[in-house]
């Protein structure tokens, strides 16, 4: 049995430890806001937090996220509520949404460790995350917003 | 008494002129442009020999320049792919430490070990570039340029001879030689490889003429 940490909440799962984590979380624990893309990690529609980094759960395989702690878009906040959530819909960022999960948890790791990021330090974080609808724009504008949330501090 | 005062004079100039054609002929077979390296400064043990040393850094440099060694100590701050060396897909950037920035650090892909199949991601605990205080770029590095860098500690990560030595065996070396699937192989194997890079430093560490 592989123990694994789901956005504060303890699962016994009876799987592989070679398994991706994706496949756990997914199929596994149920929590399908995070998307299979590509599987080889180069897309980054399956990005997650594994102790607060950025990992691609397609390739991350359970026996390196046993003991940690993960969080999937389900856990970002209690309500939906992350100001990088309320941006998005507050610029209607999301064509087809497939990748916005990916996105949004990439760019949460962004903000974090950068509180008011340039266009650049955006480029440098999210040019992992593609976007076939072509969204960048309104990710871009969006991150920027979350960063003016985070800063007022009304959310 | 005035004869032997002009004898020793004779003596001792022969004596001046037979050291300096002396040292000429040492200097030469050790060839004035394969300066020794600043490694023979360290204070190990080393039986120089130019023509050996050089002729093992040709061989070290082939794999050096290859794209399992090479991508990972580009010119620029983003990694090469591929056997064709070019810039890694997404852009990762270097960062300070050499392990990535922000949601793009090597390890949110490369996982400690290779990811099965073709254009997964190749994988190993310590994965990352140089850091950005000393990139140590072997890109677009001549053998001579690169030989000399490699035995400075102010561009080789402090690295002295003893360490250097044991570099051949470093984990992240040697998984130049088990690459994951679809990637060549340096073209040494790597024992060959540790033979050449030892005899290298064993012998002076000379740098190639060019």
């Amino acid at each position: 049995m592989i123990k694994l940490n789901i956005n504060q909440k303890a699962h016994e799962i009876d799987a592989d430890p070679e398994m991706p984590l994706l496949w756990a979380i997914r199929d596994l624990v149920g929590l399908t806001g995070t998307k299979y893309g590509c599987g080889v990690a180069q897309c980054g529609a399956c990005v997650v937090h594994l102790d607060g980094e950025a990992v691609r759960s397609c390739v991350t395989k359970l026996k390196r996220a046993q003991g940690k702690q993960i969080t999937t878009i389900e856990g970002l906040s209690e309500n939906n509520d992350h100001p990088l959530q309320l941006a998005w819909n507050e610029v209607s960022v999301p064509q087809c949404g497939y990748c916005h999960s990916g996105q949004i948890m990439s760019a949460a790791v962004l903000l974090k460790e950068k509180p008011n990021p340039t266009d650049e330090d955006i480029d440098n974080a999210m040019a992992g995350n593609l976007c076939r609808c072509g969204t960048y724009p309104r990710i871009r504008q969006a991150i920027h917003m979350a960063a003016e949330m985070q800063k007022k501090g009304g959310v | 008494m005035k004869r032997k005062i002009v004898s020793d004079i004779k003596g001792t100039r022969i004596l001046v002129v037979s050291f300096i054609l002396g040292t000429l002929v040492i200097c030469m077979a050790f060839g004035f442009e394969n300066e020794p390296q600043p490694v023979a400064q360290l204070k190990t043990p080393v039986k120089k020999d130019s023509i050996a040393s050089v002729k093992a850094f040709q061989q070290v440099y082939r794999v050096l320049m290859s794209p399992r060694c090479m991508n990972c100590h580009p010119s620029g701050d983003i990694p090469l792919q591929g056997d064709d060396s070019h810039l890694h897909d997404m852009f990762p950037k270097r960062g300070v430490e050499g392990k990535g920035l922000l949601a793009m650090k090597c390890t949110n892909c490369h996982q400690p070990e290779n990811t099965k199949g073709l254009h997964a991601p190749p994988g190993n605990p310590n994965w990352h570039l140089p850091p950005a205080n000393m990139k140590m770029v072997f890109q677009g590095k001549t053998a001579r340029q690169l030989a000399k860098q490699l035995v400075d500690p102010t561009q080789n990560g402090n690295k002295n001879m003893k360490m250097l030595i044991a570099h051949a065996d470093d984990d992240l070396v040697k998984w130049g030689w088990a690459p994951g699937d679809g990637r060549t192989l340096p073209p040494l194997s790597h024992a060959e490889f540790k033979k050449q890079w030892l005899i290298w430093l064993n012998t002076g560490a000379y740098a190639p003429k060019k």
